[in-house]
């Protein structure tokens, strides 16, 4: 296959975002809207297109394209396999669903908003694709300049104070990876990353690494006690920012680790795995339980999103095939069900501007569609079986018990508490006493938000019915990775 | 010897076109557009005769001057910046009624000595070369004589500097009493660890040379000079003389003492970190834009001296690929300044930009585009420039500079975030005029073309770079 499919999937939205920069309309930017929806649906179907003509069968990456790039000794190197694919679709999936959420949330600026997306939606595909540690570098830390940007201009309140806790944050994060890319190359003699798996990375260097690496993901994850930047950034984001944030770019750290901490350090992976399991723990309890305590609807949803992100660290580093599937799938339906979470609380902040879980009440009386919706997301989020929520965290468990009995232990405790803080949230939002009286003005979902709510209601039921298509995907290449873990492990 | 006077042709060139526009301007009157159109013209001519010239290594004048590819890649890029630096800010220069004719004569003669500057192979010439630099800056900083701060900064900067010189100059005759020479590569030849003497001397040329690109701890005249001076002025002492600076640092680690190294890089590993830290930490506070860049510059010089520290060729490289995109961006970062009029007034302070992004889109974007870029946030230049210099670091694993200059990187970052939240976050306070300044904005869109589109060929500049060290 000589097209070049990945680079046209990445380049593709930042170029339709040069068409609405060049734009103009003055009235109610339609065509700035139309651009965007026409070329994210189109990376959608291209990306579609690339899971359907991806061979399972193989783990070996597909589609790579090679260009040399920094004077020949580092390649842009792209390539997808069964597990990068699924999070591409992901981030083509939720970009249309954000531009179509903002035709209601965003007033202001709507056409820079809409390009900001675009181009984020370029980056985020970008760290998906790329096969080499400088490019997968290049994109993670670019997301930041587009989300900086989001939140600043277009978020609430405090939106500064967490614009720039957010930036630093990560770039702190970062710059360690940034030391350990370079070490990495100068001990390896390459950033391409096919290679370096091959290449066994020598034991003294390995634990070291590894911890750079983790200062990274750790932050993007995030991983308790480095994830308090990310209520903030919730908070005050506008619904896409929010819904963009915890869909995709949290997940980008769990695909690192996938993609480079466990192949790259096996040695390492082994030796921190008793720090991951308690970090989780506490991120799972910890969080559950500041997350009963919220009265912001937001950072109710941001607290249980570093929860369940706790669910995917432990999978990973169970380094059992049950673990590992199920922290993917956990990702995935996490980015679905985070995104339709916080769309359903920017529509009941669109109409009544507040995110206080007091103002509302009794909302199932007044509208009962949204009601409806909303307890879909509440349940599949506390993980009802029959969603996909379900799945990935039964999964987790199951791997987590072949290892750790204590780990798997205080982990269902978290489930429980999940369950406790989702349905009483659910209680005094959509059931309970109507003290507000504006809400009996309140409007029921339009069009536009039917559309984006029930497109994820529906793969949310049907990821949690039939989890075949993306178990089949990832199986061969997660098979793969355990392998490959263990005979490094041997060797050593 | 005078048949091979072709070597030094840009320089006779150079000179011979100086008295030229000099008369010029006496005996004419109100000369001021005429010998400023001359002086582009010039550094045009300069220019495609350096590129149109052999590019090999040739000495002139009992081995005191050579021409090398080093040289030739350092005198067009300080031609080609202060092309741009001066046609940029040629608006405000008459706004501000400095259209006087000495100001671009005066430029040229600075630019005159960086050239035997970067050319010299010998103390004396290098000093001359200098002295010819220095003095011309003075001028160039209380060029706006009847203005207070920049009489004010101009007197700082000729005190301070003068001493620096002195230094400099004493550096130079203990270095000659010492090895009995004044040829770089003679020198060399006599230098050793042993010498210890020769160490005092190079430490004693170390400060002068750090005191020209204001590393810290002798960076002391940069905040008060970039402020007082003319924002015209500024910029060209942001750009042109940090690149001959940093052009003779490498110069001499590589020639004269490249036996003592060890001893050179201490010093250098430590003015490097002393200058990112206060370059990221001095600047937080900071509410005039040209008193932030005059820290921010600073730090940069930190980055570009991480590479020289490295006492490795691959250092060097990295430490010119640096300065390369570091005047890129500071050309981008000035030129914006000409754009902000308001009442015929310029505006220099951070809160005047509140909220331009809404009334000034192109230039909220471009300034978005260049800090982000000075903050070195990938995929911008300034991403790629601070990448090379790691990158040279950690080969010699060096592995606590490089720490420490990744870590003032996300603490300069928090500057840079400040400026682009006071240009996007915040309400708007003041409508700019439109300008009609086409040569600013081509500079500045100039500027923000090569740091968007660097990371489709990022070396490029490396390439180029390459070529210098063959020998």
């Amino acid at each position: 296959m000589n097209f070049p499919i990945l680079s046209t999937l990445i380049f593709l939205p930042l170029v339709s975002s040069f068409f609405i920069l060049l734009s103009k309309d003055k009235t109610k930017n339609v065509s700035s809207i139309s651009i965007s929806l026409f070329s994210s649906v189109a990376t959608f179907f291209l990306s579609l297109f690339l899971w359907y003509s991806l061979d399972i069968n193989t783990s070996e990456f597909q589609f790579v394209e090679e260009k040399s790039w920094i004077n020949n000794y580092i390649k842009f190197k792209l390539g997808v396999d069964g597990i990068s694919i699924l999070f591409i679709v992901l981030t083509t999936f939720i970009t249309p669903i954000c531009i179509i959420s903002c035709i209601n949330s965003v007033k202001v600026r709507v056409k820079e908003f809409l390009i900001a997306i675009l181009i984020l939606e370029t980056f985020m595909i970008g760290v998906f694709c790329s096969l080499d540690l400088v490019i997968f570098y290049l994109f993670f830390e670019a997301g930041l300049i587009p989300m900086f940007l989001i939140i600043g201009v277009w978020g609430g309140p405090k939106r500064v104070y967490s614009a720039f806790k957010f930036f630093l944050f990560t770039l702190l994060g970062s710059v360690l990876m940034l030391v350990a890319i370079i070490v990495i190359y100068w001990i390896t003699g390459t950033t391409d990353i096919t290679q370096i798996y091959e290449i066994q990375i020598p034991k003294e260097y390995q634990n070291i690494l590894w911890l750079a690496f983790l200062s990274s993901f750790a932050v993007k994850m995030p991983m308790w006690p480095v994830h308090t930047w990310l209520p903030d950034a919730h908070v005050e984001a506008p619904t896409a920012g929010s819904v963009i944030l915890a869909a995709i770019l949290l997940k980008m750290a769990g695909y690192g680790f996938l993609r480079f901490s466990i192949p790259m350090f096996p040695i390492a992976s082994e030796y921190f795995t008793p720090l991951i399991y308690t970090l989780s723990i506490i991120a799972i309890i910890y969080t559950s339980l500041v997350a009963l305590m919220q009265d912001d609807m937001k950072k109710l949803i941001a607290y249980s999103s570093v929860a369940h992100m706790g669910y995917v660290t432990l999978g990973i580093f169970t380094l059992t095939k049950q673990g590992i599937e199920g922290s993917i799938y956990q990702m995935i339906s996490h980015g679905l069900i985070s995104a339709a979470l916080f769309l359903c609380v920017g529509v009941v902040y669109d109409r009544l501007h507040s995110r206080m879980i007091s103002t509302y009440g009794g909302l199932v009386n007044y509208i009962p569609k949204y009601s409806f919706l909303f307890l879909i997301f509440a349940l599949a989020a506390l993980g009802l079986p029959g969603t996909s929520g379900f799945l990935g965290e039964f999964l987790v468990l199951a791997g987590t018990f072949q290892k750790s009995f204590l780990a798997a232990m205080l982990a269902t405790f978290g489930v429980v508490l999940g369950a406790a803080y989702m349905l009483w949230l659910t209680k005094r939002v959509i059931f309970g006493v109507t003290n507000n009286s504006e809400i009996k003005k309140i409007n029921d979902i339009n069009k536009s938000e039917v559309v984006m709510l029930v497109t994820l209601a529906f793969f949310i039921l049907f990821f949690g019915f039939y989890p075949l298509p993306l178990m089949e995907t990832f199986n061969v290449s997660v098979n793969s990775l355990i392998n490959n873990y263990e005979t490094a492990l041997i060797t050593n | 010897m005078i048949n091979n006077l072709y070597i030094m042709f840009p320089e006779i060139f150079l000179s011979l076109s100086i008295f030229f526009i000099l008369m010029l301007g006496v005996f004419i009157k109100k000369s001021f557009n005429l010998i400023f159109n001359l002086t582009s013209l010039i550094i045009i001519i300069t220019i495609s005769i350096i590129l149109t010239n052999p590019n090999n290594e040739e000495r002139i004048f009992l081995e005191s001057f050579i021409r090398d590819p080093f040289s030739n890649y350092f005198k067009i890029l300080i031609l080609l910046s202060t092309l741009f630096v001066l046609n940029s800010s040629k608006n405000f220069i008459i706004d501000n009624k400095l259209d006087k004719f000495e100001y671009p004569v005066i430029i040229l003669l600075s630019i005159l000595g960086m050239f035997f500057m970067v050319s010299s192979n010998d103390l004396i010439l290098f000093y001359l070369g200098l002295e010819l630099q220095s003095l011309s800056l003075y001028i160039l900083a209380s060029i706006d004589r009847d203005n207070l701060r920049s009489t004010e900064s101009g007197v700082k900067y000729f005190v301070l500097s003068a001493l620096s010189s002195g230094l400099l100059l004493y550096g130079c005759s203990l270095l000659y009493g010492f090895t009995g020479s004044t040829n770089f590569e003679l020198i060399a030849d006599q230098l050793n660890k042993d010498n210890t003497g020769a160490v005092f001397a190079m430490v004693f040329i170390l400060v002068g040379l750090a005191f020209k690109v204001s590393a810290v701890p002798f960076h002391m005249w940069t905040p008060d000079v970039y402020e007082g001076a003319p924002t015209s002025i500024t910029s060209f002492f942001a750009v042109v003389p940090k690149v001959a600076g940093l052009a003779l640092l490498i110069k001499f680690m590589f020639v004269p003492f490249s036996n003592i190294l060890l001893e050179w890089q201490t010093i250098i590993i430590f003015i490097s970190i002393a200058s990112m830290i206060l370059g990221a930490i001095a600047a937080m506070i900071q509410k005039n834009f040209k008193r932030l860049l005059a820290y921010s510059s600073i730090g940069h010089i930190g980055y570009a001296l991480a590479g020289v520290a490295t006492g490795a060729i691959t250092g060097y490289k990295s430490a010119i690929v640096y300065i390369s995109i570091y005047v890129i961006m500071n050309i981008g970062a000035f030129s914006c300044l000409y754009l902000l009029k308001k009442d015929g007034q310029y505006k220099e302070n951070i809160s005047d930009l509140s909220g331009i992004s809404k009334k000034n889109p192109l230039i909220a974007i471009s300034l978005l585009i260049i800090l982000f870029s000075l903050a070195g946030v990938p995929p911008l230049g300034g991403f790629f420039a601070k990448f090379y210099v790691f990158v040279a670091v950690l080969e010699k694993e060096m592995y606590a500079l490089a720490i420490i200059g990744l870590i003032t990187t996300v603490m300069s970052a928090f500057y840079y975030l400040k400026i682009i939240k006071t240009i996007y976050f915040d309400d708007s306070i003041i409508t700019f005029e439109p300008t009609k300044n086409r040569t600013a904005q081509f500079s500045v869109i100039a500027s923000c073309t090569i740091l968007i589109t660097f990371f489709l060929y990022p070396s490029i500049l490396n390439n180029l770079v390459n070529t210098l060290f063959v020998s």
